[in-house]
């Protein structure tokens, strides 16, 4: 605008700061857009950095050794790594079975809308409860109501590998039943979601054939769903993998593997919960490296359980 | 599936409900099945609610929240310190998270479109939200605690502030794009510029939403152990205004003292996860309310 106008005019340029101050701000959120990025990529070099130094010395012997022993600079992971395995199986066999129930029960039409929401907020209260917490109640509540059970089945049935050992305190069952309680949320939030993308119409043409409700679920509504529903249970696992707190109180920080539910184990995340706050300088690369190994086997889990959400949502789509 | 029901003396199949069709048994078994698998995968949660009140509840009093933690084996104390604690590792978490998460997330909203460092943001963004707590512990320890050569409550903050800027940015995004695009227009066509309009039409507009992920991560992070186990470690004082000294919280806390022989510290950690349930869930039920609030557009 070359010449001087009145004030009154509506329509004016851009101010001199009103430009800055935009391009200005522009530039400050993709700086800090980008910054999530670098902070997940910092995580990962930060720990790949202190673990490269016990990654050369210790190698693949790491993953074979079932020694922990900071005074004679020994240290194996088999013991947690089987571990983690074993916990997490168990605790995906029955938290994948009770969630997916339980994402019917919220999606299927057993309840009514307002009972559907009042069970949606029960299951999110789940989550909200601590670890800490579930693992005090491990102690306190669930591991004094498992030894007796742990006793007679030991006692009658006590040749088969599962019930070879009694309970003696913490060990492999109560922490797996703990892990299945916080996995259970995120297995019924992600499937339930998977359950209701299936179009309505598909279940609706089955129902005006005749089909009883759970002829609808088992023929119509878990095959089309059951991408999604396999995504829910790989983002499942890998939260089994990476829970710490309740398997550190719960699995007994023992260095052994045994296939009984009731001797104690441990697991990756509950040996660097339970050796960290001590351990001295070899003992942390140690630590580094299994930490490493934590973050190697949990990223590529995620990544591959949402890879597999954003193509279950989209395969969906043609139905529509 | 005509075998399967049963036909009417008149030929007919029989539409009258009745059990003794096959299919209808097995389907009201299935229900009820169903239902007493949910109940049985609820059961802990009342059984955890029902111990804090029991366990907890009769340690409840002024003193617990104004009282430093016991040593081993002596009576009386309380979690005054731990509870303070949790408070200062949260704002420090905040301080770092807030600004982080929700730039991040109008970066997300309103100029990433669909430009692949949106998409790469997204991504990192959902894969922070499935890493293990610990590791943000771990990243704390090398890149804080192993460089100041000491364990500090800043270490415990930074740990804390990881784990909640994915959910502050992800929801944050999701409250932004659910502001109309008139509302957008609207402001551009005034003769606003993109930064005048973002910040003072859209970010208020989208202010409740953007609190409900605030809260929901500060509930997360204040129930979170592993993160600060070896970071923030424990102390058994008040906080002297150092933050560069180890502090006290009340989920480490809980862990230490649950593993003690001594039957009153267990007690403390049962009062101290009541206190922690409480303050949780008042968060949880906050974020529900702002959301919940009619909104005119």
């Amino acid at each position: 605008m070359s010449k001087e106008k009145p004030h009154t005019q509506i329509a004016q340029v851009p101010t001199g700061w009103q430009t800055r101050s935009d391009v200005a701000f522009r530039i400050v959120v993709h700086v800090f857009g980008a910054a999530v990025v670098v902070l997940l990529g910092a995580i990962v070099f930060e720990v790949m950095r202190h673990a490269g130094g016990s990654m050369l010395k210790y190698r693949l012997g790491f993953f074979s050794g079932s020694v922990w022993d900071a005074n004679r600079d020994q240290f194996g992971i088999f013991p947690e790594v089987a571990g983690t395995l074993y916990t997490s199986f168990w605790a995906l066999l029955l938290g994948g079975f009770l969630g997916v129930t339980l994402a019917l029960i919220l999606s299927q039409g057993f309840l009514s809308r307002r009972g559907e929401l009042v069970m949606k907020n029960v299951v999110e209260l789940l989550a909200a409860i601590p670890s800490v917490v579930y693992g005090l109640w491990g102690i306190f509540v669930l591991v004094p109501l498992l030894r007796p059970i742990a006793g007679w089945l030991n006692d009658h049935w006590g040749a088969f590998p599962l019930f070879s050992t009694r309970l003696s305190g913490p060990g492999v069952l109560p922490a797996s039943l703990v892990l299945t309680i916080m996995i259970l949320p995120t297995i019924t939030a992600v499937s339930r979601e998977a359950l209701a993308a299936v179009p309505p119409r598909l279940a609706a043409a089955a129902y005006g054939l005749g089909a009883t409700r759970w002829e609808v679920i088992f023929r119509v509504m878990l095959p089309t769903a059951s991408a999604g529903i396999f995504g829910a249970l790989v983002l499942g696992l890998g939260r089994a993998f990476g829970e710490t707190m309740a398997l550190a109180m719960l699995a007994g920080n023992a260095q052994t593997f045994s296939w009984s539910l009731f001797s104690p184990g441990n697991t990756l995340a509950a040996l660097l919960a339970n050796h960290f706050p001590e351990a001295g300088e070899y003992e942390v690369n140690a630590l580094m490296y299994a930490a490493g190994v934590l973050l190697v086997i949990t990223l590529t889990v995620n990544i591959l359980g949402s890879l597999i959400m954003m193509r279950a949502t989209a395969g969906l789509r043609g139905l529509r | 599936m005509a075998d399967a029901t049963t036909e009417s003396p008149d030929g007919s199949p029989e539409l009258r409900f009745s059990f003794a069709n096959r299919r209808t048994l097995v389907d009201r078994s299935l229900t009820v099945l169903a239902i007493g698998l949910a109940a049985f995968a609820l059961f802990p949660l009342f059984s955890v609610l029902y111990m804090l009140i029991v366990r907890g509840g009769h340690l409840l009093s002024p003193s617990l929240l104004t009282e430093l933690t016991p040593g081993a084996g002596m009576e009386g104390g309380g979690i005054g310190n731990a509870a303070l604690g949790t408070l200062i590792v949260v704002v420090v978490a905040s301080l770092f998270s807030l600004p982080l998460g929700i730039l991040a997330a109008i970066y997300l909203a309103e100029y990433a479109g669909e430009s692949q460092l949106g998409t790469i943001v997204r991504f990192a963004g959902k894969v922070l939200t499935g890493m293990p707590s610990i590791l943000a512990g771990v990243f704390a320890y090398a890149a804080i605690v192993v460089t100041t050569k000491s364990f500090s409550a800043f270490a415990g903050g930074v740990a804390m502030a990881i784990l909640m800027v994915p959910t502050i940015m992800l929801t944050g995004e999701q409250a932004l794009r659910a502001v109309p695009e008139k509302m957008r227009l609207a402001a551009l066509g005034m003769g606003a510029s993109r930064m005048e309009t973002t910040l003072r039409v859209v970010l208020p507009t989208a202010l409740p939403g953007i609190l409900t992920g605030v809260m929901l991560a500060l509930a997360r992070a204040m129930g979170e152990t592993a993160p600060l186990l070896f970071t923030a470690l424990f102390s058994d004082y008040w906080f002297d205004g150092k933050l560069g000294a180890p502090i006290a919280s009340l989920s480490v806390l809980i862990y230490n003292f649950s593993g003690s022989p001594f039957a009153h510290l267990s007690e403390l950690a049962w009062a101290a996860s009541l206190v922690l349930v409480a303050l949780v869930l008042v968060l949880n039920v906050a974020a529900q309310v702002i959301i919940r609030r009619p909104k005119e557009f």
